[in-house]
């Protein structure tokens, strides 16, 4: 029997690795660890739990997309401001 | 109601990567190497995004000019919520010496067909740093401009622009239509998350030919050589307060 979350938790996993591309780290990096946190929880069936997960992985992509943007802002900033400010 | 907003995007070298000239000193290299939106023309699509959320504006309408690849930049722009978009297709010889002029011809021709009441764009970008797309378009226009905008305001027919200027910031009111550029801290634009880039898919991009807007695409700039900045010089150590006295008499700075 599949799950019902089963598309939401693929279509987080996709979103994830879309946004992985960007990572500082580099992309490989990303998926390496991706992939191992989503097959620890591979066993998991409470559908309640599961919502949870999924709320966390959600929340790390508002982190990733937050990171980004500061990583770009501080480097933009770096190269056409003066210093001090 | 402004009816429509023209955006123009730009598709340089993504800004974390290690940009090489080439070993003819001719131009960097641009085979392989990641490409993005220029960060500035990305604050540009969020305003004018923002301002169709507001209700301010009808349609966003996200330009840009180049090679077939710069689809994938319109396509960005679409993703974070630009309406449709206009590919003027640029490539070969055109697409090496394409400047700011250039740019701006095509701009000011697309503003008159689109019959756009503002366009926004990026104040420079990243890869040639001309920073002259947006104030060329507002001359060949003859429309008022506004540029290094930190804060834009739409009051009925009237822009309310904030420029950041050296040493501070100047508040300044225009009529439309009128050409905006963007400053870094106009807004913080939004991620092209992957749904979104989907669902842009299915937004229609124009195509379209310098020619058909009547553009003449030569350029009156040559570029000699593209040179990489001087190296760091190594430093050295000193052993002593004497030492380091005497390397800096032997350097001429006492």
């Amino acid at each position: 029997m599949t799950n019902p979350l089963r598309g939401e938790v693929i279509r987080l996993y996709k979103n994830l690795l879309y946004l992985g591309r960007d990572y500082p780290k580099g992309t490989v990096y990303f998926r390496e660890r991706l992939k191992t946190a989503f097959m620890k929880n591979r066993d998991v069936t409470d559908p309640e739990k599961i919502r949870k997960l999924v709320d966390r992985g959600e929340f790390v992509i508002k982190e990733l997309e937050a990171l980004y943007f500061l990583r770009k802002y501080r480097a933009m900033k770096k190269r056409y401001y003066d210093p001090e400010h | 109601m402004t009816a429509r907003v023209l955006v123009g995007v730009k598709r340089v070298i993504d800004y974390a990567v290690k940009i090489r000239v080439k070993p003819d000193n001719t131009g960097v290299v641009t085979d392989g190497v990641k490409h993005s939106m220029n960060p500035f023309c990305e604050i540009a699509v969020e305003e004018a995004v923002r301002l169709k959320e507001k209700k301010l504006v009808q349609e966003v309408v996200a330009v840009s000019c180049g090679p077939q690849q710069v689809q994938e930049t319109i396509r960005t722009a679409l993703a974070m919520g630009a309406d449709r978009g206009i590919h003027v297709e640029v490539s070969g010889k055109d697409y090496d010496s394409l400047g700011p002029l250039q740019v701006s011809k095509i701009l000011a021709a697309l503003a008159k067909k689109e019959e756009a009441s503002l366009i926004i764009l990026g104040k420079q970008a990243i890869d040639d740093d001309c920073n002259q797309t947006g104030q060329m378009t507002a001359a060949l226009l003859d429309w008022p401009q506004g540029t290094f905008a930190s804060e834009l305001v739409i009051e009925g027919d009237k822009v309310k622009v904030v420029r950041e200027i050296d040493g501070g910031l100047e508040t300044i009111k225009l009529n439309m239509p009128v050409v905006v550029t963007a400053d870094l801290r106009l807004n913080t634009p939004r991620y092209a998350t992957l749904p979104n880039i989907m669902k842009a898919k299915k937004k229609k991009i124009a195509n379209m030919k310098p020619g058909d807007l009547g553009v003449d695409m030569t350029s009156r700039v040559e570029v000699l050589r593209v040179d990489e900045p001087p190296q760091r010089q190594a430093g050295v150590k000193v052993e002593s307060v004497e030492d380091l006295v005497s390397k800096l008499k032997e350097a001429g700075r006492i």
